[in-house]
């Protein structure tokens, strides 16, 4: 199925976001080798080119592996996998808290309210 | 040599107050699939008619891999017209022996490959197949060419958008590193994803031609959004 992709954004960047967030979730396992360039291309149904500069961004900061014509890899290294982990959770924290602000709540005041929604599974108002 | 097709002054002026191309220069690479775009009347259809050798410039110049366009450039440039000019009395086998005649580099093997993926009956005639299908089976046609350049004028404006996910799809599988694939059309939303590259035309001008992502990233918002406010009425 095509991949959804957001408007305002260049699309290599999502792209490069999907497959980080498919190997620290372990779709694509530490050493597991990955589909070519067309092949995702086609699956995702972006362009080949796009996709591989994404690509190209990932062997960048390590995550996946060239090995000659045997294709790709994710990396074995678990620190850099949980790293780029880390990297994608900070995000959706700045998210949460932006949009928390927008409704008038400090960060310590949107933490709060996170930690009693996680305990009650709905939260409620103080 | 990466350059594929070099556009140097071209126009076509069908009167005099009639310019449908004006003065546009362009060097195209290959390996990549780009987007035509423009409002209606601003010269797509010229522009790849001459890029055809179907119109003749009134000034300037075409290269289609270093060579002027006609006979040569013809046996490497697939074109899908924007109406559809096959018999309607013809079976489907008997165009694809006629396009085996016609084409050297027509994989009789790639189309009869995609017609099956589709379901489309060989035997059928053209004109018992609905519109969909049979703008469907003149875009495998096209596709299962081996071409240095694909030009699809407008393929996805009469399909359902299944056809449409079909057609791009098609477009995807088919991608050479050496060939470039020109694509007309205003539905810009649905084929911004498979594109590398846009060329903007108003009133027969080139407006701008740049990557995708250099849109998106200069202006945060989509080709799509970014072309309806360059060209807001």
């Amino acid at each position: 199925m095509a991949w959804v992709l957001e408007d305002g954004r260049p699309i290599y960047a999502q792209l490069v976001e999907r497959l980080q967030v498919q190997i620290v979730s372990g779709a694509y396992p530490p050493g597991g080798k990955l589909p070519s360039v067309r092949e995702l291309a086609a699956v995702a149904a972006v362009n080949p080119n796009t996709m591989q500069k994404a690509f190209a961004e990932l062997e960048k900061s390590g995550l996946i592996i060239t090995q000659g014509t045997n294709g790709r890899v994710v990396t074995e290294d678990e620190r850099l996998i949980r790293g780029s982990k880390r990297r994608l959770a900070r995000r959706h924290a700045d998210a949460y808290f932006a949009g928390m602000e927008g409704l008038g709540y400090t960060r310590a005041q949107a933490a709060d309210f996170l930690r009693a929604a996680e305990g009650k599974g709905e939260a409620e108002d103080e | 040599m990466n350059e594929l097709i070099e556009i140097v002054g071209l126009t076509k002026a069908y009167d005099a107050s009639h310019i449908a191309v004006n003065n546009v220069s362009l060097t195209l690479p290959r390996g990549k699939i780009i987007g035509l775009l423009g409002p209606n009347g601003s010269g797509k259809t010229t522009l790849i008619k001459m890029l055809n050798g179907l119109l003749t410039p009134t000034q300037g110049s075409i290269r289609i891999g270093g060579q002027p366009v006609g006979v040569e450039t013809k046996a490497h440039v697939a074109y899908l017209p924007d109406r559809t000019y096959l018999s309607g009395n013809k079976k489907v086998t008997q165009i694809l022996d006629f396009f085996c005649d016609f084409y050297a580099d027509f994989s009789r093997e790639r189309a009869v490959g995609m017609l099956q993926s589709l379901g489309v009956d060989p035997n059928a005639r053209m004109g018992t197949l609905s519109k969909g299908t049979k703008e469907k089976v003149q875009l495998i046609l096209v596709m299962s060419r081996e071409a240095d350049l694909y030009i699809l004028d407008e393929p996805i404006a009469g399909v359902d958008p299944a056809a449409r996910d079909y057609i791009l799809r098609t477009i995807l599988n088919n991608y050479d590193p050496n060939a470039t694939v020109l694509i007309s059309t205003h539905l810009i939303g649905d084929v911004e994803q498979v594109l590398d590259e846009v060329i903007f035309m108003r009133y027969g001008h080139l407006v701008l031609y740049t990557s995708v992502d250099n849109i998106r990233e200069r202006h945060g918002k989509s080709v799509d959004a970014y072309f309806r406010e360059v060209f807001a009425c």
